[in-house]
């Protein structure tokens, strides 16, 4: 194990590594040189001036919020000698397990490919691709006779493989006791319980404000949301990610949080983000892919049949047809279990060389992955602001949902934490709901697996996210899906089939998430 | 006896509702508001006088006024207008034009004699300049239709209803095809007929997820001073055919105003509807109406519950009697001298727990 200052110094060397050569780093270069004509650098205390000067600039502030993203996206320390594989993802049979479901996903998509003689990748024609730069801003008015695509797979496809994982080095057949596990998940992961997350959400406490429970009518706005509206817009001049974080964890006001995010996210839609959205839509101009069309399936199937998120079908395309593309993202790799899937230039499989990364992005959409964006378009309308937003919370949250890992924001963990509090704090409605054959995993994998995303109003989502990015955690998720469960345990207790369990949990449009999670995790009785 | 007149009106039955009621179909008065060239004149005159006062765009019936408008025609050569026929509604009968020849039918011509005139009677038709810079969302158009009551007109006494929808076009707008209904009318009657019009889906938005989006976007006070400006609409028009309206304490009125945003975030008055439309798209929209009519009905008071200085019943705030009407304010910020104004539209609509305060009988209190 390594000491803590060696840790400390390879994290500041990795950060250093990652940051040198951005453009962050040329333009502060560029400022350091430029400021040297001002009166007040002095030669003899240069270091000191150039960096006061920086400081009161705002340049410092700048890289700080750099580093603190760095520091969001970095493998979790490790030895030196520990190959990549172990740093994605230490333990052996989470590995196994996700490279074996990634070839199911990979086959299912080349038969696909073959069945329907469709390329994986292809070079537009002139005139298509002229055809498509018309209708960049319209793409939702395209009708592409997409009956023959279907996604490659669906959120209970995936649920299947995370219930038949297994730990071999754990001996799991002992008698059913009142130890063992009602639920479906049966890896023994560590997750928090509801003393030890007590601790941790602290804001969300009772006597702490919310935004979600106390800016509503009928609470003065002095109380609470005023003061906190103003922090906010100091948060917002201050221009600091920490604060901006720290912030959010007792929710963003309305007017403030498009740009609360973007600034915790450190998303700044500078001139090359710009311009490398527009290479993304060049991209997307000059060949198409198959994934398109299970994009373009998606969109019309989720996004384009929701009451609200209907109107922004365009913006999903410009996205998510671009991200399909972005190189960049095989970045997160480096901490996703995941690997992303290669496919062979014709007639050369298996050799490495003529090995391409196909999508280019590493990441296969599936069934309801347009709506990781959907909720986003109600605070961004520009398309590379929007881009930039979306694809620093995919690889910070998003793909944690649909990889096989023992991380604590994973799905598996999601799962477990989501069931354990259940059996815990629920334990005659888990039995009930058991004995009847609806499990409750299987209904709330979906709300999870999506973030909830779809399934609750925007508003009340967008709570939600914010604490998600407040706490750098999707445990709040399955905190709140075993809340649902317990607000709605009466009428769950006289159901009789996973049908009817189904029925009494379809709609979430009504519930307001901010007091269902303080509640269960500040009132319950230990 | 009734001190109001109800009678079933076939053209306001709510979906699988019961609920009917009369407008005066008799009086002059209340057609002045309904038949959309009522209004127009009404405002058209008033703006001549006060240039501005309310945010509507030019606005000629044809075929009585054509001359007028065609010298509005010329000093805008290349704009945009559409014809909306008057006594019609759900979208039938309207198109957009930019050449006058294609509305030639509409010209009032001096030489024509008696009976060509009796034989070739053309419907009459408004022509109201088209607004070419809409807001958008996603590329899409919308318009706002807002709900507002009237009590009695002298006193001017009116309430606006909290909730209301976005109704928006299920295709991207473009200047360059005018023949395209689907692009530039909103009316869900006609959108219902568009070719990708799914019918679960519906294309509205409710006035709070409007709302939100627009504070999302361009923060509180933006949206604060835009509703402010949409409620001025409401009662100025009103103010503007106070006069001419047949006052009646014992009738009320239902508009459903057209709000239409331009890019810069500035409404303007399409049209306001006497009777507005009370079918449903959705299960949401059924609710919202059913509540609307219901609270409706609170004001009308038949039972005589209320008190009379109410300024919220259910979903609806007192917007105007005969002044301004504030929201309450507490002891503190009385020192203040920011009031503002009692309206809410897009704003949370508690109003089961508002009725249940409301209509709690005090005991001991007669009621006649």
């Amino acid at each position: 194990m390594m000491d803590e200052g060696t840790e400390l110094s390879l994290t500041i060397a990795q950060i250093v590594q990652r940051l040198k050569g951005t453009n962050l780093h040329s333009q502060i270069e560029r400022q350091a040189k430029e400021c040297l004509h001002r009166p007040e650098i002095k030669l003899e205390s240069l270091k000191d001036d150039v960096r006061h000067f920086l400081k009161a600039s705002g340049w410092e502030k700048k890289l700080q919020n750099a580093v603190y993203r760095e520091l969001h996206v970095q493998p979790p320390p490790c030895h030196p000698a520990t190959p990549p594989e172990h740093t994605k993802e230490p333990l052996a049979y989470m590995r196994k397990a996700q490279a074996s479901w990634e070839k199911r996903i990979l086959k299912s998509l080349n038969s696909m490919c073959t069945e329907l003689g469709v390329p994986l990748a292809r070079k537009r024609p002139a005139i298509e691709q002229k055809e498509l730069t018309n209708k960049w801003n319209e793409m939702g008015t395209d009708e592409p006779d997409l009956s023959r695509f279907r996604p490659v797979y669906a959120p209970k496809d995936f649920l299947e493989v995370l219930i038949s994982l297994r730990n071999p080095n754990h001996d799991s057949s002992e008698e059913a006791s009142s130890k063992s596990y009602w639920g479906l998940v049966q890896v023994p992961l560590q997750v928090r319980d509801i003393p030890q997350m007590r601790e941790a959400y602290s804001e969300l406490c009772l006597t702490s404000g919310q935004l979600g429970i106390d800016d509503l009518t009928h609470v003065p706005p002095d109380l609470f949301e005023s003061e906190h509206i103003r922090i906010g817009k100091k948060v917002l001049s201050e221009q600091d990610s920490a604060a901006a974080q720290q912030y959010s964890r007792q929710g963003c006001p309305t007017g403030l949080r498009a740009d609360l995010w973007s600034l915790i996210l450190n998303s700044t839609n500078s001139p090359e983000d710009v311009l490398h959205y527009n290479q993304l839509k060049a991209g997307v101009i000059h060949h198409d892919l198959l994934v398109d069309k299970l994009i373009y399936k998606d969109v019309k199937l989720t996004a384009s049949n929701d009451d609200y998120y209907f109107v922004f079908e365009d913006y999903l395309y410009q996205v998510l047809l671009c991200f399909s593309r972005d190189t960049a993202v095989l970045d997160h790799f480096s901490y996703n279990s995941a690997t992303p899937p290669k496919s062979y230039i014709q007639g050369r499989v298996g050799e490495e060389e003529f090995a391409v990364v196909y999508p280019p992005n590493g990441v296969i959409p599936f069934h309801g992955f347009s709506m990781y964006v959907a909720p986003l378009c109600f605070l961004y309308n520009e398309p590379s602001k929007l881009y930039a937003v979306f694809r620093e919370m995919y690889v910070r949250y998003f793909f944690r949902l649909h990889s096989i890992s023992s991380s604590a924001s994973g799905i598996v963990s999601l799962c477990l934490q989501f069931e354990r509090l259940l059996q815990t704090h629920l334990p005659q409605l888990f039995y009930h709901l058991r004995e009847i054959g609806a499990q409750p995993l299987r209904v709330a994998f979906k709300w999870m697996v999506r973030a909830f995303s779809g399934y609750l109003s925007t508003d009340q989502l967008l709570l939600l996210w914010d604490r998600v990015l407040g706490y750098d955690s999707l445990e709040i998720v399955a905190v709140l899906a075993a809340a649902v469960f317990a607000f709605r345990a009466e009428n769950l207790m006289e159901v009789t089939s996973l049908a009817s369990a189904e029925a009494v949990l379809a709609d979430l449009s009504t519930l307001k998430v901010m007091p269902l999670i303080q509640i269960f995790l500040f009132a319950t009785v230990i | 006896m009734l001190p109001r007149n109800m009678a079933k009106n076939k053209t306001s039955v709510g979906y699988k509702g019961p609920y009917g009621y009369q407008k005066r179909r008799d009086g002059e008065g209340r057609s002045c508001v309904r038949y959309k060239c009522g209004l127009t004149n009404t405002i058209q005159d008033v703006l001549r006088q006060r240039p501005g006062w309310i945010e509507v765009k030019e606005t000629f019936e044809l075929p009585s006024e054509y001359h007028l408008f065609v010298e509005e025609f010329k000093r805008s050569p290349g704009s945009t207008w559409i014809m909306k026929p008057v006594a019609r509604s759900q979208g039938k009968g309207i198109f957009l034009f930019r050449k006058l020849k294609d509305i030639t039918d509409w010209k009032k011509d001096g030489s024509r004699s008696e009976e060509q005139r009796d034989e070739t009677q053309v419907e009459s038709y408004v022509a109201q300049r088209y607004i070419e810079n809409p807001y958008l969302i996603s590329g899409r158009k919308f318009d706002l239709r807002v709900y507002v009551l009237v009590t009695s007109y002298i006193p001017l006494r009116t309430w606006l209803y909290r909730d209301g929808f976005a109704r928006f076009s299920s295709t991207r707008f473009s200047l360059n095809s005018i023949d395209d209904h689907y692009v530039h009318l909103t009316n869900v009657a006609v959108q219902k007929t568009a070719p990708d019009y799914d019918p679960e889906k519906g294309c509205k938005w409710q006035m709070q997820q409007l709302r939100r989006y627009l504070t999302a976007r361009h923060g509180t006070k933006t949206v604060e001073a835009l509703f402010k400006d949409i409620d001025n609409i409401f009662v100025r028009s009103l103010q503007s055919v106070q006069k001419v309206i047949i006052n009646d304490k014992h009738c009320f009125e239902l508009y459903g105003y057209d709000i239409l945003l331009d890019q810069d975030l500035k409404p303007w008055l399409i049209e306001v509807n006497a009777s507005p439309s009370l079918t449903a798209s959705s299960q949401e929209d059924y609710e919202m109406k059913c509540h609307l009519l219901e609270d409706t009905l609170h004001i009308v008071d038949m039972e005589g519950r209320l008190i009379g200085k109410e300024k919220r019943v259910g979903g609806y705030d007192l917007m105007w009697n005969d002044g301004p009407v504030y929201r309450d304010v507490d002891l503190e910020t009385l020192g203040s001298s920011c009031l503002s104004a009692n309206t809410h539209l897009g704003c949370v609509n508690d109003r089961k727990k508002q009725l249940c305060q409301l209509l709690k009988p005090i005991p001991g209190q007669k009621r006649i």
